[in-house]
């Protein structure tokens, strides 16, 4: 009998064990998967928290609901990937075989990395919204507060769902104009960026509508601590930004399992090939989504692209061929814009996103680099699509290669 | 893409002055792009230099800081502003591109 250890039960590692276990037989080969929670979050939805459009109850599911049969579920801490000898070993000790591994651990929130982050005002008047914790804690700071100096600071790159702080703020501006305090709350979006994107196109589009609804953009700051007592911001060449509430991308680090294994690099992060998606250092290991180095977004839209990827390239390992499929680092991202609308991005390794159409080239229903309240009903339907047909590793009416089709150069 | 000629050797560079061959580069044309920069190179600047040099692929202000160089609010104090596509630019090699 041989072996596929799947780390991770999030978005990746439930797509991988429901398309291995359709796949491979089940006489040949055993699947199993580790996660050390037992919740899965519609990560996605967390934006939405601190302004009241979604309770904790929406973006939560048992992870064992979306895991099929065949496949064997072990909810454990992982202590540590021993991969000179294909072995995995568990909290307390169990010790996992296996013929191929594949990694998909995610990244979590760093809090701790920034000096005075963590600290007196953490969760009263500093919050990030990458927890079910702390986006249920900044609702309940909006829910009463008068309105003061609105900063969002985005810690270290790279960051999981890089337009997410974009959202925050854009859906900020319409929460406030609606509870009638729009003019007593000054937004201010502090970037490490040279602008609010890295491409382009994209930043220019975002940076006209950040103009538009009056949100102050600071680029090129990188932030070395949080003054408590001063409520400052203070970047590593001495810039200062005041704040009455904070909200905050913390670094970005994978697990540190990946630390105690040796396998990460200053962030914990696998170095991996970016277009076979294997380990560079592993022929029998497969990095799958945020636990990657690869340059690409840390993102849903990624992990699924990417997980046809592993599954072709894993089949072509498993029968001893040179792997065929070839990551182009395709992402794709809803933003939402506030006031039911919202823009859409397609890109790649090489394409910066362009206007255009998606997915059907001329027709749509989505517009690329648009503001149209399409494109913010198609975030809204995703989470159906989520939970009901990504997760499963059923096929979507979209291509994991990005198509030039549709976009204008 | 433009040419510029640095210590007496004509180089190119791209529009925002970033050498296409960092082969070409040595401590001289160094010294003269740091001095448009307004920058007086020091052996702690060619330390960090030779460093990034060597670790082109996946750069980032962190990694500078981890070198066991510099700490990176000495690496800002270095190369003022925008230290990991200042020191890019002086040590020759492509400007490093963000990647979220």
């Amino acid at each position: 009998m041989k072996k596929i250890v799947i780390l991770g039960a999030g978005t990746g590692g439930t797509i991988m064990a429901n398309k291995l276990r359709k796949e491979l037989s089940r006489d040949d080969w055993e699947i199993t998967i580790v996660d050390k929670h037992k919740t899965h979050y519609y990560q996605p939805g967390f934006l939405f928290i601190p302004f009241g459009i979604y309770k904790e109850q929406d973006v939560i599911k048992p992870k064992a609901d979306f895991i099929p049969s065949g496949v064997k579920l072990i909810f454990n801490e992982i202590d540590r990937i021993d991969p000179e000898n294909n072995k995995v070993i568990l909290n307390g000790g169990q010790i996992l075989n296996y013929d191929f591994l594949i990694v998909a651990t995610g990244t979590k929130t760093s809090p701790e990395e920034t000096p005075g982050l963590k600290d007196e005002l953490w969760y009263k008047e500093i919050f990030d919204f990458y927890t079910i914790e702390g986006a249920v804690a900044l609702k309940e700071f909006f829910e009463t507060w008068q309105g003061g100096r609105l900063v969002m600071n985005i810690a270290e790159l790279p960051f999981k769902c890089p337009v997410a702080p974009l959202e925050f703020v854009f859906l900020a501006d319409e929460y406030f104009t609606k509870v009638g305090i729009r003019d007593k709350v000054d937004i201010t979006y502090v970037t490490p960026l040279p602008g609010a994107f890295t491409k382009p196109r994209a930043t220019k589009m975002l940076g006209d509508l950040l103009k538009e609804k009056n949100i102050t953009v600071i680029p090129d700051f990188y932030l070395e601590s949080v003054d408590n007592k001063e409520k400052v911001i203070r970047s590593y060449d001495g810039k200062e930004i005041p704040f009455d509430v904070l909200t905050i991308v913390p670094v970005n680090k994978g697990d540190d399992l990946i630390q105690r294994s040796g396998m990460g690099d200053d962030l914990n992060f696998i170095p991996t090939d970016k277009h076979t998606l294997r380990s560079e250092k592993y022929e029998n290991i497969f990095v799958l989504g945020d636990a990657s180095n690869i340059p690409t977004s840390k993102a849903g839209s990624v992990v699924h692209f990417a997980s046809e990827v592993v599954f072709k390239n894993l089949m072509c390992s498993i029968k001893g061929r040179k792997m065929r499929a070839h990551f182009d680092g395709h992402a794709n991202c809803y933003i939402e814009t506030g006031f039911g609308k919202g823009s859409l991005i397609d890109f790649n390794y090489e394409t910066e996103p362009l206007a255009g159409n998606y997915p059907l080239p001329g027709i749509g229903p989505f517009g690329l680099l648009q503001n149209s309240k399409m494109n913010h009903y198609g975030k809204v339907i995703f989470r159906w699509i989520y939970w009901h047909i990504l997760l499963k590793g059923k096929e979507l009416p979209v291509e994991s290669e990005m198509s030039m089709a549709g976009k204008k150069k | 893409m433009a040419q510029k000629t640095y210590a007496g050797v004509t180089v190119e560079v791209t529009d925002d002055g970033y050498m296409i061959d960092s082969s070409k580069w040595n401590e001289e044309i160094a010294k003269e792009i740091a001095k448009e920069e307004n920058i007086e190179l020091t052996d702690k600047h060619f330390a960090v230099i030779k460093f990034i040099r060597q670790n082109e692929s996946g750069l980032t202000i962190r990694k500078v800081g981890n070198s066991g160089i510099v700490d990176i609010k000495g690496f800002y104090a270095l190369f003022p502003g925008g230290p990991l596509k200042m020191s890019s630019k002086i040590a020759g090699i492509k400007k490093p591109t963000s990647c979220v």
